[in-house]
């Protein structure tokens, strides 16, 4: 049953397109992650990322198919799906901590405002951010606005954590920190993570398997890339691995062509259901390593 | 040059104001000196001394703040209908408009978010808002009058009236134009929709909101001193016409300086529950 804790079966999703007729952003999207997993979805704008990240939030709803968590369908957003959003998102009128105050009595609702602000503060010091609770998000820079934003996440202490592009924002510097605080927090509490990203780096060192959509309008899930690096990665030495520019080839070379090309030559045994699941090593030649393991 | 721009713009005001007291001053009394003889002997008569002793009919400035102290003193006595103090008729006036505008309020925020929240609504109620908008508050007099049979109370409908409509609109556009992602956070804590309406869209809305109420009390101070003037009786209003008609130019200025003065305090108080709800983005 964990292996499935989530499961993306089939969903789809049209809107009417200018003109009469329907625009199939994506149909027949086949996906499950384990508990605990961190997946990362790379592909063009357009191809529907965002879309998904929704169905799963519960905020849109899919054509067709369903999406089950635990169990259980989805049929709206939930406290269980805590959700970064791309821009912070936090509410302006209130401070750092009132912001994540907000999520834990949301979530909490009997409990009294000291336990809430006990709790939030416990969150706010987990980022970071201890000494600026106070301060208002236009006062917090844009790193520690998305860590608010983070804790936010973290302090309703969700079964699944969806993150649409969280730090594009950001400087590489910032980036960087930020995406080693939500890896540390993730393998510290074996937190399942969803995350859309335009970063091959970002994916390769926080994903244990990332999935690769073919561009839009009907997107599909061409593959999906199981990453080689070991579990104990760092994100300053991971380029050393022997591995790493095989992935990182691998998916780079899917996001300039093959994410174009995929439709038109679509292997007969491509099984939306069951997409390829490839694994790219170092071989003889780097580029060329990757090897079927599904 | 240390002196802050603030002190030197208040300088400069006092400065304005000296100059316009003095010219004031100078052409009220230069006035018509001698001129007595050839003038309308009715007219004379109705302005008794000012004229015959060839003083300008127009005050000047030491009459205009004299009559301002004697009224300061004694701001409400009462010696019948007609003679009320300028207390008693500002507090007539006050009371009539906010009494309006407080009514004003609590019709226009709820359907201001209504109209915000539904584009249903917001198109179906567009048109009367549309054409019920342009009309003058006071061509609603002779309605109110007639179907309400009291003078007070069509004064406050008709405060009321003027009111609604920039309340209105701004909170529905303030409403309408809350940011998705702020719903959404909501949304995904699973927080319910009049909860939601409390803590997202209210705070959110709230500076829009204040802009309108801003606006609305601007216009319903203007409105009440016409109003008062067709309905009568008190207000300050009613005190402009009676002086009017009393040939008291010296207290019609003095009204007129006291409903600017007012109409200051009433903008200032909304500016600042304006600031206290804004929020930096």
């Amino acid at each position: 049953m964990t292996d499935r804790f989530i499961s993306i079966e089939g969903i789809a999703r049209r809107y009417p397109a200018t003109g009469g007729g329907v625009t199939t952003v994506f149909e027949d999207l086949w996906f499950s992650m384990a508990k605990g997993e961190f997946a990362c979805i790379i592909g063009h704008s357009g191809c529907g990322k965002t879309t998904v990240l929704n169905i799963l939030a519960g905020l849109d709803a899919p054509d067709d198919g369903a999406v089950i968590v635990d169990g259980r369908a989805i049929d709206g957003p939930s406290l269980d799906r805590a959700v970064i959003f791309q821009g912070h998102s936090l509410l302006p009128w209130r401070t750092a901590l009132g912001n994540v105050a907000y999520a834990v009595a949301a979530r909490h609702r009997d409990w009294p405002k000291a336990k809430v602000t006990d709790h939030a503060l416990r969150f706010i010091e987990k980022v970071g951010l201890k000494g600026s609770e106070h301060k208002k998000p236009s006062e917090l820079s844009g790193g520690m606005k998305q860590r608010v934003g983070i804790a936010r996440a973290l302090s309703i202490e969700p079964k699944i954590m969806l993150m649409d592009e969280p730090f594009s924002a950001l400087d590489a510097l910032t980036r960087g920190t930020l995406q080693d605080e939500v890896r540390r927090i993730c393998l510290e509490t074996g937190q399942t993570g969803f995350m859309i990203t335009h970063d091959v780096d970002e994916a390769i060192y926080l994903a244990d398997r990332i999935v690769l959509m073919t561009n839009g309008p009907q997107a599909m899930i061409a593959e999906i890339v199981e990453n080689p690096l070991p579990r104990d990665r760092q994100r300053t030495e991971m380029h050393h691995h022997p591995d790493f520019y095989a992935v990182r080839n691998h998916l780079i070379d899917f996001l300039v062509a093959r994410s174009k090309t995929f439709r038109d030559g679509v292997p007969a045994d491509h099984d939306r259901r069951r997409p390829p699941v490839v694994r790219p090593v170092a071989g003889p030649s780097p580029v060329a390593g990757a090897r079927k393991v599904a | 040059m240390a002196v802050s721009l603030n002190l030197r713009a208040m300088l400069l005001s006092v400065l304005i104001f000296a100059a316009f007291v003095a010219v004031w001053h100078l052409a009220t009394q230069s006035g018509a000196g001698g001129a007595a003889a050839n003038i309308d002997p009715e007219y004379a008569k109705l302005m008794g001394q000012q004229v015959t002793q060839g003083k300008s009919p127009m005050p000047g400035p030491l009459d205009v703040a004299q009559t301002i102290w004697g009224h300061l003193k004694d701001p409400f006595y009462n010696k019948g209908p007609n003679d009320k103090g300028l207390g008693i008729q500002l507090a007539f006036s006050l009371a009539r408009v906010l009494t309006g505008y407080l009514l004003a309020v609590l019709v226009a925020v709820p359907l201001g978010f209504l109209i915000g929240l539904s584009p249903l609504m917001s198109k179906a109620l567009d048109p009367f808002i549309q054409v019920l908008k342009p009309i003058s508050p006071l061509a609603w007099m002779p309605l109110a009058l007639y179907t309400i049979k009291d003078s007070s109370v069509s004064a406050v409908f008709v405060i009321f009236i003027c009111s609604v409509w920039p309340m209105l609109l701004n909170t529905a556009f303030g409403v309408s134009a809350v940011r998705r992602e702020w719903v959404n956070v909501a949304r995904t804590l699973e927080v319910g929709p009049l909860k939601r309406a409390f803590t997202i869209i209210l705070p959110a809305a709230a500076p829009t909101i204040l802009t309108g109420m801003r606006i609305s009390i601007g216009i319903a101070w203007l409105v009440i001193v016409a109003a008062e003037m067709l309905v009568g009786g008190t207000g300050i209003g009613y005190f402009v016409w009676n002086e009017w008609n009393n040939l008291s130019i010296t207290n019609v200025i003095v009204a007129i300086t006291v409903i600017g003065v007012m109409g200051m305090l009433l903008d200032q108080t909304l500016a600042r529950l304006q600031r206290a709800v804004t929020y930096p983005d």
